[in-house]
């Protein structure tokens, strides 16, 4: 079937989907939006975490004919639909310490795909990426925290992580990730 | 595989009859699991998001009617004062994400014993209501779970609300798992007071093949509580009511705890959710 939806502003449509194909398929395979990940596709772990029409789910438990017609938010749709804040517009490439032969250049003016979200930046600042695989449902979902409740407290943020799983941090640095944006937006 | 999106409830109804073999999909928490592990493959896919009937809730008649398709995010925000029980309830389920998918007409279709809205329909005297293209019924919620994982409703029909009374007095609901996030009921307990009828509602949850209530320890209870001068309950009062929960259960031995620990469970949390229920009543003369 064929499938039309709006995915970060944008206008998509998919054909030959099958009809019991989640929407995070559709998403990864094709769409060529990676960001959204799949490791549970049983709602357990929110690597997969979108906003369908403005809510956040899990992208896995959605069929993608339910998004037909629908508004969907992926993590890479963030940096564009966040504040325009200062951190947002002149945020540093996404460079660590480089290591390995520099191919190309790694610092220098950010293009407009390098602009990061202050959700996004603060994760980096605070250390709380290590493989990154739960890191793009963990934006989302805090993404979504601080715009209902911009000042929350630890037990509001941990309920609100609790969809999110991530097997490399033990979770500190998450917290101080949120706690650093939430710092920064406010 | 066939996915139908109608739209709008006599739509959705038209192809429920039309398509016998057609699964019905609301918030999908539980049918994408099941397709994405190959253990379910049905003919059709029943789209029901596009009913927006469905997704509605209002007063009738002095009752709640909750569509089948409000989230259990929904009914945290818009129902906690009159269906506290259940808010109480939907606030356990899964994850912020399955929340905001999962629905009350979901937990009823899956019908699973450890069902977490299943406990509070049953102490609030819910009815559920099912309607085909031929006409609608209501069941009670006590006669709606026929089995494991089977229900009252036909194939032909869909789940399309439930009707339940708002809060006369207290509702507590309380539920054992492994952390505080993502667990399947071990156990779980609901019960609500109806000083309005000076009766005694329960659900248990996990501890036989279906949703049950405990009747014997309703009508107890009921009897025995000083409903209008609202004095303290007695120890030898709690724990037959205790007791009584325990018995109406007919739990099973599984990886999740033993039929021994679930009835003790039950005990206690029957207990514990009598005494807040009744502080909370005790605080409302003043
Ligand atoms: C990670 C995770 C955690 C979970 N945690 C909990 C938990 O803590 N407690 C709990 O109770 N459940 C839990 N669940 C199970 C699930 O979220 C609930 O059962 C939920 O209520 C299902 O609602 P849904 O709208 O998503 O149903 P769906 O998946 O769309 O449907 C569920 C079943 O009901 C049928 N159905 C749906 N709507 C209707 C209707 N209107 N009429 C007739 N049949 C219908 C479907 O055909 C299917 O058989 C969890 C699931 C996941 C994936
Ligand atoms: S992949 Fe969707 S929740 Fe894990
Ligand atoms: S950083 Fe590896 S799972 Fe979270």
């Amino acid at each position: 079937m064929r499938i039309t939806l709006t995915v970060n502003g944008e206008q998509r449509q998919a054909d030959d989907v099958w009809e019991g194909e989640s929407l995070l398929h559709v998403l990864r395979e094709r769409m060529g939006l990676p960001g959204s990940k799949n490791a549970c596709e049983q709602g357990e772990c929110g690597s997969c975490t979108i906003y369908l029409d403005g809510t956040t789910c899990c992208a896995c438990l959605v069929a993608a004919g339910q998004a037909h017609g629908r508004d969907v938010v992926t993590v890479e749709g963030l940096s564009a639909r966040g504040p325009a804040t200062e951190g947002a517009g002149t945020a540093r490439p996404v460079a660590g310490p480089v290591t390995g032969p520099v191919t190309g250049p790694v610092t220098g003016p950010p293009d407009a795909g390098e602009a990061l979200h202050p959700v996004q930046q603060a994760f980096l600042d605070a250390g709380a990426v290590q493989c990154g695989f739960c890191t793009p449902g963990l934006l989302v979902a805090t993404h979504d925290l601080l715009t209902r409740d911009p000042d929350p407290d630890d037990a509001e943020i941990r309920e609100a992580l609790s969809g999110n799983l991530c097997r490399c941090t033990g979770y500190e640095k998450i917290l101080d990730a949120v706690r650093l944006a939430a710092g920064r937006m406010g | 595989m066939e996915f139908l999106r109608p739209d709008g409830l006599p739509d959705v109804l038209e192809a429920r009859a039309a398509h016998p073999g057609a699964l019905p999909l609301m918030g999908g928490t539980d049918v994408m699991v099941a397709l994405n592990f190959d253990r379910r493959r049905p003919d059709a896919l029943l789209d029901l998001t596009r009913a927006p009937e469905l997704t509605a809730w209002d007063h009738v008649d002095g009752m709640v009617r909750l569509g089948a398709g409000v989230t259990y995010s929904r009914v945290i925000d818009e129902l906690a004062t009159e269906l506290p029980g259940l808010a109480i309830a939907s606030r356990t389920v899964g994850s912020p994400q399955i929340r905001n998918r999962g629905t009350v007409g979901g937990n009823l279709g899956a019908a699973s014993p450890a069902g977490d809205s299943h406990p509070a329909l049953l102490a609030g005297f819910a009815e559920v209501e099912l309607a085909s293209r031929d006409g609608v019924r209501r069941v009670p919620v006590d006669e709606f779970f026929t089995g494991v994982k089977q229900h009252a409703g036909r194939g032909d029909e869909l789940v399309t609300a439930v009707w339940i009374r708002p809060a006369t007095g207290p509702q507590q609901f309380s539920k054992i798992g492994t952390r505080n996030a993502m667990v399947i009921a071990v156990t779980s307990f609901g019960l609500a007071l109806h000083p309005d009828r000076e009766q005694v509602g329960t659900g248990l949850g996990s501890a036989a093949p279906t949703p049950r209530r405990a009747r014997d320890a309703e009508e107890f209870l009921g009897a025995e509580l000083d409903w209008s001068a609202r004095r303290d309950i007695r120890d030898s009062v709690a724990a037959e009511f205790a007791r009584l929960v325990a018995t109406a259960a007919s739990p099973i031995d599984d990886v999740r705890g033993t039929a021994a620990y679930r009835r003790h469970a039950l005990a206690v949390m029957a207990r514990r959710c009598l005494s807040w229920a009744w502080a909370e009543h005790q605080g409302r003369r003043h």
